[in-house]
């Protein structure tokens, strides 16, 4: 058989050269650097999310200063939670130290959150009253600690 | 040339056709075995593998980990942009369930159902379930949402076009747009917490311990613990998403 290439293939091969090639030079360019090495998605995204700042310090920090509330929340039943749990996010004044960067929470709808009665909270979960009849018009923390809340006020 | 006559015996083109088609079967058929243990199970076996436990008898519904959520992901604060949020759900004694979320229980929850027709109520937390083989990430054109090695869901902002296809997939409702981004938006599990070795701001802040999450590689890990002493299940298993995100004490009215 003799070997013979029609012309149009000659052509057709160039065409396609070109096509591949400047596919090849535009994918060079639009792919971002990192895409690829560790799944279908930009490695350097990883560092990205990394980035936000904190806000909330963790209560470690807090107890670097705060020892004596460490030592009374240990004595009774919030001793398992958190101090950003009510205080909110404490970043801020763990850098400045100022009072007025951290949140004190009072008032009688602020403790109900937690301890208002409902039918969905389990007993065991949560201690339970019902803020229609307990002691009506008065705040919590005159008569609580709220870091130590059986320890009763006068 | 068109004319010549194709010199091959019968015998050896039905041989060598059904070589290829087999070998062709068989490759597609390796291919895809790996595709699924990829999903199942990434390389990097020195770092976590994140999993998380929520105990629905702990969760009082106080709402500190929606605030906190939003607090430490700047969430926007309209009641209907939420990484997580909390539902009550309360089964009436007809049968009938009454499920609500107002500002995703950030503001606590006031039991609307009289006490006398409530057969039964709790409180079910909602998050990112951090999937295996999640659908989000299957659906996204670009590739800018993905597993990280840690298998946590992540979202590459600075890639990802808002074109809204994972909003759509996620079948958690676990996502949206960020209304000043355009772009997509969800849980990390605080992923820069855990790099800086801290808990996610809403396990850091829920005061009974109903959330945890743990490394599913520590067979000795508390979370594995936690798996192996407790009935727990995910949230729509029929749909093989490979959450991560595991319940205890699931009822079957959750959905």
């Amino acid at each position: 058989m003799k070997f013979y290439i029609p012309p149009q293939i000659p052509r057709l091969a160039i065409a396609f050269a070109i096509f591949i090639s400047l596919f090849l030079l535009l994918r060079h360019f639009l792919v971002p650097d990192t895409f690829g090495k560790y799944g279908h998605y930009r490695a350097a995204s990883l560092i990205d999310n990394e980035q936000p700042e904190i806000h909330y310090s963790g209560q470690e920090a807090c107890f670097k200063c705060h020892q004596n509330i460490e030592d009374k929340k240990a004595q009774d039943v919030h001793s398992e939670i958190h101090c950003e749990t009510c205080h909110g996010p404490g970043e801020k004044h763990v850098i400045s130290s100022k009072a007025e960067d951290i949140f004190k929470p009072s008032g009688r709808e602020f403790c109900g959150k937690c301890h208002a009665l409902n039918a969905a909270k389990l007993k065991s979960a949560v201690f339970q009253i019902d803020l229609e009849k307990h002691n009506v018009g008065k705040n919590c923390i005159e008569c609580h600690n709220p870091h130590q809340p059986w320890e009763m006020k006068k | 040339m068109g004319n010549e006559k194709i010199r091959i015996s019968r015998r050896k083109f039905l041989k060598n056709a059904t070589m290829v088609a087999g070998a062709a079967f068989g490759y597609a058929w390796l291919k895809s075995s790996q595709v699924l243990l990829f999903a199942a199970e990434p390389k990097d076996e020195s770092l976590p593998w994140y999993g998380i436990v929520i105990d629905i008898q702990k969760c009082i519904g106080c709402g500190s980990c929606a605030k906190a959520c939003k607090n430490e992901n700047d969430v926007p604060k309209e009641p209907f942009f939420f990484r997580t949020w909390i539902e009550q759900y309360t089964v009436k004694n007809d049968g009938s369930v009454n499920i609500v979320s107002p500002n995703g229980g950030i503001d606590g929850f006031v039991q609307t159902v009289p006490t006398e027709e409530i057969f039964k109520s709790f409180f079910v937390p909602k998050m990112c379930n951090h999937c295996a083989k999640s659908p989000c990430i299957q659906v996204c054109p670009v590739g800018a949402t993905y597993d990280s090695p840690e298998g946590v869901v992540l979202i590459d902002e600075k890639y990802c076009i808002g074109c809204r296809y994972c909003v759509q997939a996620c079948p958690y409702g676990c996502r949206f747009i960020h209304p000043v981004k355009k772009v997509a938006n969800k849980c990390t599990l605080c992923y820069h917490r855990l790099k800086k070795g801290l808990a996610p701001a809403c396990m850091e802040v829920c005061p009974t311990g109903a959330r945890m999450y743990g490394n599913l590689r520590d067979k000795n890990g508390e979370l594995v613990k936690f798996l192996k002493e407790h009935t727990t299940q995910v949230l729509r298993p029929h749909l093989n998403t490979g959450s991560k995100l595991y319940y205890n004490a699931l009822s079957s009215e959750v959905r």
